[in-house]
């Protein structure tokens, strides 16, 4: 495996009609990690979505390369197995589907046919990771996200990628509803797969999770578009003064939950 | 179209397939008098399928095949469906005649009744009088139920005496094989008091059969009985099955139903299970899957006569292609069954636009103290979920693989025999193709 170099150019999506993302440029390489802040519905879940190739999410212009290749062309799965990774800010829950006979069919479509992991080696696994994450033997046989609280969700979103040692982590919001323990759980767990060979993108809106997972760049999402990027001191500033600098800076009003479209 | 059965099926004829049989004269005498009602009555009355233009009586009634004297005899395909350990039981019908038929020495020994119909009625008069079409289905509901006691041929008794137990599952095979046939199979079951077994049956065709199969299935659970029973439908696309299966559940007898409605044709499944003594507990748990052209109408219906009678329906169906299925559920609470607890759910997955799946859940309740509730739903694979899916890899095939068994869940995971759950599992994902 080599280093993964994701490209993303003038990406325009919109979900009905409506444009959300207006032109996004970023550029992420195996090794490190970015954030990505910025006031509630600004675009930066769509940006997650959009990438993974959410069928309500629509690109409307840009491009967005992994390795050269074009994503936007390929099927949900083909970017998955070419390592792509959602940890979902919503993950869906199905009913009837066991977490682990879930996660083994997972494993096996990235190896390959003909290549699928040995069943006792696959649960060897996954009880190291479940008990990485503090997570209870259960959960192995749960169905998949069904009545889980909403942190045992995230652990769950982390369970997965740890599973899939994906070449690119899109992280949107793995720090909501964690408790304090957990979310130190969590980002050991993200930690524990910092390498060269793995870049992660970390959607967030606290420095909280960034103090324990330390970013190379952080980026502010607002009116659809990436309007500031900076290093770690970037966030740390965010958390103490909010983002009303930010639009002042640049002139921007109106940058709110409520803003009209 | 309308034919004139009398005309195709004379009590000359009816007389031939009794004495063929050697059954005693009382026999005989239920079928003449079956065969007089065949033409009096209606077909039986189906919510949303129309069944008028259907063949339910253009064939050969009777197909006599030899016996075979050892499993290995019988083909590849019917051989999977049955274990031949020494120390299992079972019986293989083709067309109109037992061919083959093993009773476990030590069931025998402990007064287990295996036998044909015939035979059972020869030597075991008294209990085949009083369970045969009786209690269960009656020759009087319809023209089939009639058309079925007129010419049913072969077919099995199982008679489990009081407080005897069989740990492995009795086997039971009928198969229809060859064209422009009519066969008529029954099963009758009757566990005593204090009882305690498992029967599995398929029901088969070869794969170009066009025969036209009219079955019955009737289940005794004495007092405190424990019966399982599954009846599992695999016939091929030219293929037309009527199948009423009657259990009647006794004092604080556990009866557990498993249907697989797996036909490639067109199908009727009617299941009706009597709550007769209190305390009684049934499960009634179908799978259906509907590929192709295929047709369906599936009924579960409990009734509760007895107080405290638990009961719940557990239908699953699955609709591809054009194929259309209804699935019917019935709850009928009668007068006096106080404290009875009643509930059913019937859940439909659509896999294509042009499919067409109902689910309609019925209440009737006449009494006032008591509980039931139903739920019911039709929809189609979300595919928020399948990007969920997706977006670890999994294929779109694999990811709806996955979604569909997750659906029918609540059924093929609670089946405890391992054999049975994975051949429902092979026909299912043959026929999701
Ligand atoms: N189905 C939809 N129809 C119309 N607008 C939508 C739809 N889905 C999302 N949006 C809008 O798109 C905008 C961007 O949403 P997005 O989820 O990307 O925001 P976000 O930056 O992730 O916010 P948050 O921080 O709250 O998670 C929001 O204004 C949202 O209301
Ligand atoms: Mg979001």
């Amino acid at each position: 495996m080599t280093a993964p170099e994701l490209k993303i150019k003038d990406l325009h999506v919109s979900i009905e009609e409506k444009e959300i993302l207006k032109g996004v440029n970023l550029e992420l390489k195996g090794g490190e990690i970015h954030a990505i802040m910025g006031p509630n519905g600004t675009g930066k879940s769509t940006l997650a979505q959009a990438l993974m190739g959410h069928p309500r999410y629509e690109v409307t212009k840009g491009d967005v390369r992994l390795d050269g290749e074009d994503v936007l062309e390929m099927e949900v799965d083909e970017r998955a197995r070419k390592g792509l990774f959602l940890a979902m800010q919503y993950p869906s829950e199905i009913s009837g589907v066991t977490n682990s006979d879930f996660l083994r069919s997972a494993v096996n479509a990235q190896r390959g046919e003909g290549n699928e992991v040995s069943i006792m080696k696959f649960i060897k696994q996954l009880d190291k990771k479940m008990d990485q994450l503090g997570m209870d033997e259960s959960f192995a046989n749960r169905y998949l996200n069904e009545g889980f609280s909403g942190g045992e969700k995230k652990r769950n979103e982390i369970l997965q990628m740890m599973m899939l040692e994906p070449r690119v982590a899109i992280l949107d919001e793995i720090d909501s509803g964690l408790d304090i323990d957990a979310l130190k759980v969590v980002a050991d767990g993200v930690n524990s797969m910092r390498n060269p060979e793995t870049g992660f993108l970390i959607i967030t809106h606290y420095q909280r999770l960034l103090n324990y997972i330390k970013p190379d760049f952080v980026h502010v999402v607002m009116q659809g578009r990436i309007v500031k990027s900076g290093g770690p001191e970037l966030a740390e500033r965010l958390e103490a003064e909010g983002y009303d600098w930010v639009k002042e800076e640049l002139g921007i009003e109106d940058e709110t939950v409520e803003s009209k479209a | 179209m309308s034919i004139d059965t009398e005309q195709l099926f004379d009590s000359q004829a009816v007389t031939r397939i009794s004495q063929s049989q050697q059954e005693p004269e009382w026999m005989l005498k239920r079928r003449l008098k079956a065969l007089e009602q065949v033409d009096q009555l209606p077909l039986p009355r189906l919510e949303k399928t129309r069944i008028d233009r259907w063949n339910f009586t253009a064939f050969d009634p009777v197909s006599v095949h030899d016996p075979v004297s050892s499993s290995e005899e019988l083909p590849e395909e019917v051989q999977q469906l049955i274990s031949s350990e020494e120390e299992d039981t079972v019986f293989v019908q083709k067309n109109s005649s037992p061919i083959y038929l093993r009773l476990a020495e030590e069931l025998q020994a402990k007064g287990v009744i295996f036998s044909d119909l015939a035979t059972a009625s020869r030597e075991h008069a008294d209990l085949v009088q009083k369970y045969f079409m009786t209690d269960g289905i009656q020759p009087e509901e319809h023209k089939l139920s009639a058309l079925h006691a007129a010419l049913v041929s072969g077919g099995l008794f199982l008679y489990v005496p009081q407080n005897v137990t069989i740990d492995i599952p009795v086997q039971v095979v009928f198969w229809a094989s060859g064209k422009g046939l009519g066969t008529f199979p029954h099963l009758l079951v009757v566990g005593e008091s204090g009882s305690h077994f498992n029967v599995v049956a398929n029901f088969v065709s070869d794969p170009d059969s066009d025969a036209v199969i009219n079955g019955a299935v009737e289940v005794f659970a004495g007092d405190n009985a424990k019966v399982r029973i599954a009846s599992l439908h695999t016939e091929e696309k030219e293929t037309t099955e009527v199948v009423y299966r009657r259990a009647v559940v006794g004092r604080d007898a556990d009866l557990e139903w498993i249907v697989g409605d797996l036909n490639s044709g067109r199908t009727i499944s009617d299941n009706t299970t009597h709550m007769k003594g209190n305390g009684g507990n049934a499960r009634i748990k179908s799978i259906t899957v509907g590929a192709g052209n295929e047709r369906s109408n599936l009924t579960s219906t409990v009734r509760h006569w007895g107080s405290h009678t638990e009961s719940d329906i557990t239908a699953r169906g699955v609709m591809k292609d054009q194929a259309q299925s209804i699935l019917n559920g019935i709850t009928k609470i009668e007068k006096g069954a106080v404290r009875a607890n009643g509930v059913q759910a019937e859940k439909v997955l659509m896999l294509s636009r042009e499919a067409r799946g109902d689910a309609n859940p019925i209440l009737l309740i006449d009494e006032n103290d008591v509980q039931a509730g139903h739920a019911a739903s039709v929809g189609r694979i979300d595919p928020i979920q399948m990007f969920y899916l997706m977006s670890r890899g999994l294929s779109r095939r694999e990811a709806e693989r996955l979604i569909i068994f997750g659906f029918v869940g609540p059924v093929l995971d609670t089946i405890p025999f391992e054999s049975l759950k994975k051949r429902m599992t092979d026909v299912i994902e043959r026929k999701l193709g």
